[in-house]
């Protein structure tokens, strides 16, 4: 049964096999950035720089990911499109919390627990 | 009545039904999690002090854990590269390594949850427990849905490729978009809830 269908699929066995190569440095960049996230995190950096590294690295992460386990590397410009307009409501979302605290900065005093 | 386009592309979009569906999906997903990603935003930055991840959490087990679901990010991509190769075989193998390593996720978050349970501390304890435990817990939901769909391909759903194989390769393929879609979501989870 499976040498039939593979007559139809496994046309293309040269390409997965590159494909095979790259999922496998893929998955040891993320193995090394994750030993990186966490070294960073015992620098006791101060909050905004270690913030911004954190994300930074997540970032690097996230992106191989999606690139080369998500395929979006190689994707058609409809999904592009998707996540294009995905991105900036994403980007709103995360904005309109901090505008709205951002007048708040520094009167903290007696208003929590 | 066939479905139309699980296998061959639409002209207008240059790709198959399938495809587009699940990153819609995703992208509804995306907000989901941006929504409480914001809340987490609104309430770190409203608090007066914020706790480091690291004092309330125990980072070796969750950097295990990261290690655990990237690692079965890549088994699932290895089992859709072994349909693509016609290898039904290692497709099963990979596959249901993807299930096992998600199962050992959801251990680990186990005894993670419970830990913090017997030390009385709860979502109501205070802000930081409140949205770790919101986070997470969706998170883990979606660990939990991911892992029933990939068995249900493991399983009985592996059916369709003795008469369909290309469908059912699509098919492996969108649920491996979504199981990297919760890999993606945990890789920023970590530093933000552990480390930071």
């Amino acid at each position: 049964m499976t040498s039939d269908h593979a007559a139809g699929i496994g046309d293309h066995a040269a390409d997965i096999d590159r494909h095979v190569r790259v999922y496998i440095t893929v998955f040891v960049a993320l193995m090394a950035l994750t030993i990186v996230t966490v070294g960073i995190s015992y620098l006791h950096l101060p909050v905004p720089v270690a913030v911004t590294v954190a994300l930074l690295v997540a970032t690097i992460k996230g992106s191989l990911v999606a690139c080369y386990f998500m395929h979006l590397i190689s994707e058609k410009k409809l999904i592009y499109a998707v996540l294009v307009v995905t991105v900036l409501f994403f980007v709103v979302l995360l904005a309109l919390p901090v505008l709205t605290v951002s007048n708040t900065f520094g009167i903290h005093d007696g208003i929590h627990q | 009545m066939e479905i139309p386009y699980t296998v061959e592309v639409r002209r207008d979009t240059g790709l198959n039904n399938g495809k587009i569906g699940i990153w819609l999906f995703l992208a509804s997903e995306v907000m989901l999690f941006g929504a409480l990603f914001a809340s987490y935003i609104l309430i770190r930055t409203g608090a007066p002090s914020w706790p480091r991840g690291a004092t309330i959490l125990n980072v070796p087990l969750a950097t295990f854990n990261t290690i655990v679901l990237i690692s079965s990010s890549v088994t699932m991509v290895m089992a859709w590269a072994s349909l693509m190769r016609g290898r039904f075989g290692t497709f099963r193998l990979y596959m249901g390594t993807t299930i096992l390593l998600g199962f050992v996720f959801l251990v680990v978050k186990y005894f993670e949850y419970s830990h913090k349970f017997h030390d009385g501390l709860l979502p109501s304890t205070n802000n930081f427990l409140a949205i770790y435990f919101t986070l997470t817990g969706l998170h883990m939901l979606h660990v939990l849905g991911g892992m029933a769909v990939n068995a249900y391909f493991w399983g009985p759903g592996a059916k369709l490729w003795k008469t369909n194989p290309e469908w059912f390769t699509n098919r492996v393929e969108n649920s491996g978009l979504f199981w990297h879609f919760v890999d993606l979501v945990w890789i920023f989870l970590f530093p933000t809830l552990y480390l930071l």
